[in-house]
């Protein structure tokens, strides 16, 4: 890439901010961009990708050929710390289609949480395998919607055949605290793994 | 160009939006340069006048990131435009050196867990 780099020294302008993303995941309706919400700092935003020939055959589109470009909606989010540091928290977009989509949005994200309802575990397992299968470290928030609780942690963790290491945990997106420690939860697990797990990538320019 | 051969395709009921994404772009798709959603955005000087490759939209960008450095994610939402096309026109104020674009930080680039202790503490703080 030949854009500068957040550690560039140009001299006369002032440092920017390092941004970062974390991505919230799951099945439809399952609460994702409510979790956005309840810790962004601002009304989450919508971005969209349009999908055209580049996505033509990477995508199951057929029963939609009539329509030439696809439209791919993004809610996200951010919370700033200071003027040095800000995250971005991005809701994914339907999973199943679009994957070209979430290779973008998992670039460079620090890690992922996938928001489960048990009433419909089974919308979280394509979360759950791209994020395995990408190496992308994430945790698992069952949302309890009222009264929606009816499978214990453990349960959870054993129906969504998930490392030991994966934190599963109760939450309810709607709620600031209960969001919030779920990030918390998760950057914790991507500290420990990173304090672990496999040799950083050389930095090296 | 004469405008009489085309003009019945682009007024056409389904042709959606007078001003099509990629007519901002002249045509182009792709971007040179493959912006991340969080690359940071800032005007490095206050927003030119139009010329000959600088549309309005540019003006725009330049405009929006005077304050603070937005991710691209941010000024495409803010223009109401797609992602691929905030790309091609980042391409074209960075070669004209209207904006600075930062890379993200790279997860396995972060030489110590400052910025998960600074993202933890902040969290907490909220």
């Amino acid at each position: 890439m030949d854009y500068e780099r957040s550690d560039g020294d140009e001299a006369r302008a002032a440092v920017l901010p390092t941004a970062v993303k974390i991505l919230v995941a799951g099945g439809f309706g399952v609460g994702k961009t409510t979790l956005v919400g309840a810790v962004s700092e601002t009304k989450p935003l919508r971005t969209e990708e349009l999908l055209s020939e580049q996505g033509v055959g990477v995508d199951d589109i057929s029963g939609v050929e009539s329509k030439s470009t696809t439209t791919v909606a993004m809610d996200f989010g951010r919370i700033s710390f200071g003027d040095d540091l800000v995250l971005y928290l991005f809701g994914t977009p339907g999973q199943d289609r679009f994957w070209f989509v979430w290779d973008e949005l998992a670039l460079g994200a620090l890690g992922a949480v996938v928001l489960a309802d048990t009433r419909r575990l089974a919308d979280c397992f394509p979360s759950v395998d791209y994020f395995e299968q990408h190496g992308l470290p994430f945790v698992v928030a069952v949302n309890c919607f009222d009264g929606a609780r009816r499978y214990s942690i453990d349960e959870v963790k054993l129906a969504l055949n998930l490392d030991p290491e994966v934190p599963v945990m109760l939450c309810d997106a709607r709620e600031r605290d209960s969001s919030k420690d779920v990030l918390i939860t998760l950057l914790e697990h991507v500290m420990k793994g990173r304090g672990a797990g496999r040799e950083p990538a050389s930095v090296g320019s | 160009m004469t405008t009489s051969d085309a003009e019945p395709r682009w007024v056409d009921d389904d042709a959606g939006p007078v001003v099509r994404p990629y007519a901002m772009t002249r045509g182009r798709a792709i971007a040179k340069n493959r912006f991340n959603v969080i690359s940071l955005v800032a005007a490095t000087r206050v927003a030119p006048p139009a010329e000959v490759g600088i549309g309005p939209e540019h003006i725009r960008i330049v405009g929006l990131c005077q304050e603070r450095p937005l991710a691209m994610a941010e000024v495409a939402a803010h223009l109401g435009l797609p992602l691929g096309t905030v790309r091609v026109l980042l391409d074209d104020l960075l070669a004209r050196q209207l904006v600075r674009v930062t890379e993200p930080a790279q997860h396995t680039n972060l030489p110590d867990n400052s910025v998960f202790e600074a993202l933890i503490n902040g969290l907490r703080a909220l």
